[in-house]
């Protein structure tokens, strides 16, 4: 778990970064960024608005608001760089951390929570943003951002699908299936890891002894490796990879090399398993410093901007906070709702006895 | 007497760290049980005390744990692999249903595959989607697997090292919401053998018939019901395949009546196996038909109305009203 077992990517073309941890913009040869100061300053905005989403989704767990949160911390420029390289055409399918990118889908953070807070188990519309529900099985959301893919093979839809998964989901045989599927048939799905070096308590060498992004080769298709705490090389290389699945030259894998800032989730102590030292090397390349380090530097922009900017995460955190405590709780004879299109007369039967025997409460003044 | 309280979760590290000195052969295996020592800390402090090559994590692949146990078992060796949650033993499946199950059958008996698969289940802690499930009945209803569960820390230190002791490939079901239960263990008593039933609470009113995460449930509902006049007897059946049959039957012959409990959907489930074992055996004895509480035929919902799914108190003193009032 030390530094020497875990070498930083070295600077080259193999790291993709367009933005050095101080802010600098430095160039590659593959991938170039044309994007004004508005752009930019819109990352900013979206990078600032999801963080704020992450720790008032903290704050709420710790409350007891919620019974749980999966922390984005630290992963805010991996989760806004593809989620602002998707399109309204494009299908995102995450695991149960992608609450950036469903942001930048345009999802309301409130819709995130019901699952967290249990009042519900995601349910939100999915089509209604291009946003698949949370995933909580390790990697299955691969095979389907794949099938899918193959359904606009196959009819003629002009957009792309993005799996999202973790280094640790790397391990799992549907991840491993949905590469070989998507090469197979040229499907087009962008594989989007982010490698925050942790599942749960097991680092990375747990999983691989090769880099992940190399692991597409040997399926077929091509692999990179990007600097996941830089918004801007993570946009350039999602938007080529979706690029060049949309034109029919098949998947790619993205590895968002980055790191989980938090906890697993707020029921796990990472004191256990990792160093603080580690955490300390991250904080230094925070993905939030730098932009706005280029920004005042290049004068991209003010402080008057960065203030407007606080204001608004202030009122989206309200926003939030407002809405998790007004989320309802199910009335107990909706979970009988939704489990088939056409109904079962078993479960009929069982919604029938269960109305009858919570209405017997009710009569009994309880 | 060596008798020491202990929580359940604690039973079973202390069951499994016996297990792991009574046999090099026997090895822990799974996602975070080394270092991190499980998520529920029930394997905590083996991987500092046996090493990594005994308490292995492994990386994150359900079908890659059974897979390579079968393997290790092939060799000799003695897995006890953990699932983490319920609900991830799916991606396992497979290997469990057709390569665990059939080994022993398929090989004329050549092959022996001693793995013990540890699955923490239930619900009741407030849990997300996918991490409060019950499904034994898949396994139970597997020729070739057998399949036990704990429900206090006693049984859950002898249980344990019973089940990795045993040659047959055995899921070792773990009632989650009870691991932080506390009670005496005496560590030096002999234990019942693994496929005998208990009889919990003895009472001459009605048999309720349950198991895991339901027995404390059901202990608590004799209690209640004792201050109204009726006298419960609690079964609780540890193994659930093979099921004691014996006392199931000697049970509810004496009280005429039965009620069986469980957190899995009632349809299609053990508690319909027993059901209808009951019927079959105790036909001339019984007073009322044997009645069933358990779960909904939903998908485990969410948990803010889990407590609706799930039996509760009242809903298995109702189901005791009307056997009674048959
Ligand atoms: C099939 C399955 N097995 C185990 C788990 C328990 N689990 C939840 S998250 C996790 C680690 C995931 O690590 P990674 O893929 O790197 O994603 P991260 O949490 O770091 O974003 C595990 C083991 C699960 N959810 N699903
Ligand atoms: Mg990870």
């Amino acid at each position: 778990m030390t530094e020497a077992l875990r070498p930083q990517p070295s600077e080259g073309p193999e790291f993709v970064q367009l933005l050095t941890p101080e802010g600098e913009r430095v160039a590659h040869p593959d991938y170039d960024l044309e994007i004004s100061d508005e752009e930019i300053r819109g990352l900013y905005r979206d990078l600032l608005m999801v963080r704020r989403i992450d720790t008032e989704a903290t704050a709420l767990q710790r409350q007891g608001e919620l019974g749980l949160w999966a922390s984005l911390l630290g992963q805010e420029a991996a989760q806004v760089g593809a989620g602002r390289a998707l399109t309204a055409s494009d299908f995102a399918f995450p695991t149960y951390r992608e609450h950036g990118v469903a942001f930048c889908k345009g999802v309301d953070p409130v819709t995130l929570l019901g699952l967290f807070r249990g009042t519900s188990q995601g349910g939100w519309d999915p089509y209604q943003n291009g946003f698949g529900l949370y995933t909580i099985v390790i990697g299955s959301q691969t095979l389907h951002a794949t099938g899918y893919a193959m359904g606009l093979q196959r009819d003629g839809g002009d957009g792309a699908a993005m799996a999202f998964f973790g280094d640790g989901a790397s391990s799992q045989g549907d991840v491993n299936e949905a590469f070989v599927w998507a090469s197979v048939f040229n499907a087009p799905v962008v594989f989007f890891c982010q490698n925050n070096q942790w599942a749960i308590s097991e680092p990375l060498e747990k999983q691989t002894r090769i880099p992940l992004y190399r692991r597409a080769q040997g399926f077929g298709f091509p692999g990179v490796r990007v600097d996941g705490n830089d918004v801007l090389a993570v946009l350039a290389v999602t938007r080529q990879a979706l690029a060049r699945a949309r034109e029919g030259s098949g998947p790619t894998l993205v590895e968002a090399w980055t790191y989980r800032m938090g906890a697993h989730t707020t029921s796990d102590d990472p004191t256990r398993y990792r160093l603080a030292a580690e955490l300390e090397t991250w904080k230094l390349k925070d993905p939030i410093e730098r932009v706005k380090a280029h920004l005042s530097r290049s004068g991209g922009a003010d402080a008057t901007f960065f203030a407007e900017v606080d204001t608004a995460a202030d009122e989206l955190a309200a926003h939030l906070r407002a809405g998790c405590l007004a989320l309802p709780d199910p009335d107990p004879i909706t979970l009988f709702d939704n489990v088939y299109a056409e109904g079962s007369s078993l479960l009929d039967e069982e919604r029938e006895q269960c109305a009858a025997y919570l209405a017997s409460f009710a009569a009994a003044g309880h | 007497m060596a008798a020491r309280t202990l929580t359940l979760g604690k039973a079973l590290n202390e069951g499994l760290r016996k297990a792991l000195e009574a046999d090099p052969k026997v090895l822990i295996m799974g996602e975070d049980v080394g270092r991190l020592g499980g998520v529920f800390r029930v394997t905590d402090g083996l991987q500092k005390d046996f090493g990594e090559d005994r308490v292995i994590d492994t990386p994150l692949a359900e079908s890659g744990i059974v897979g390579t146990a079968v393997g290790l078992a092939i060799r000799g060796f003695r897995p006890v692999c953990e699932i983490q949650f319920d609900g991830f033993v799916f991606p396992a499946f497979d290997q469990i249903v057709s390569q665990v199950a059939k080994m022993r059958y398929r090989s004329a008996g050549h092959v022996a595959l001693p793995i013990t698969i540890r699955i923490p289940y239930g619900g009741g802690i407030g849990a997300v989607e996918h991490h409060s499930e019950s499904p034994e009945t898949y396994f139970a209803h597997t020729p070739g697997l057998k399949v036990v569960t704990c429900s206090n820390p006693a049984d859950a230190y002898s249980m344990i090292q019973q089940a990795v002791s045993c040659d047959d490939p055995i899921v070792f079901f773990e009632p989650k919401r009870r691991y932080w239960d506390k009670a005496e263990v005496d560590t030096d008593a002999a234990p019942a053998p693994l496929w005998t039933a208990r009889v919990a609470r003895a009472g001459t009113d009605v048999t309720v018939i349950t198991y895991g995460p339901s027995v404390r449930t059901c202990l608590e509902a004799a209690a209640a019901a004792e201050s109204e006049g009726r006298d419960i007897e609690v079964i609780d059946l540890r193994a659930l395949s093979p099921i004691d049959w014996g006392a199931v039957v000697e049970s509810v012959t004496k009280t005429q009546h039965a009620v069986v409990v469980a957190e899995a959907p009632v349809f299609a489930s053990l508690s319909a196996e027993v059901a209808a074992r009951i019927s079959e055996r105790c036909f001339y004895s019984l007073e009322a038909p044997v009645l069933r509480v358990g779960g909904y035929s939903t998908p485990y919902p969410t948990s803010r109305v889990e407590e609706d799914f799930l039996p509760d108190l009242d809903r298995i003193l109702d189901a005791v009203d009307r056997s009674l009032a048959f």
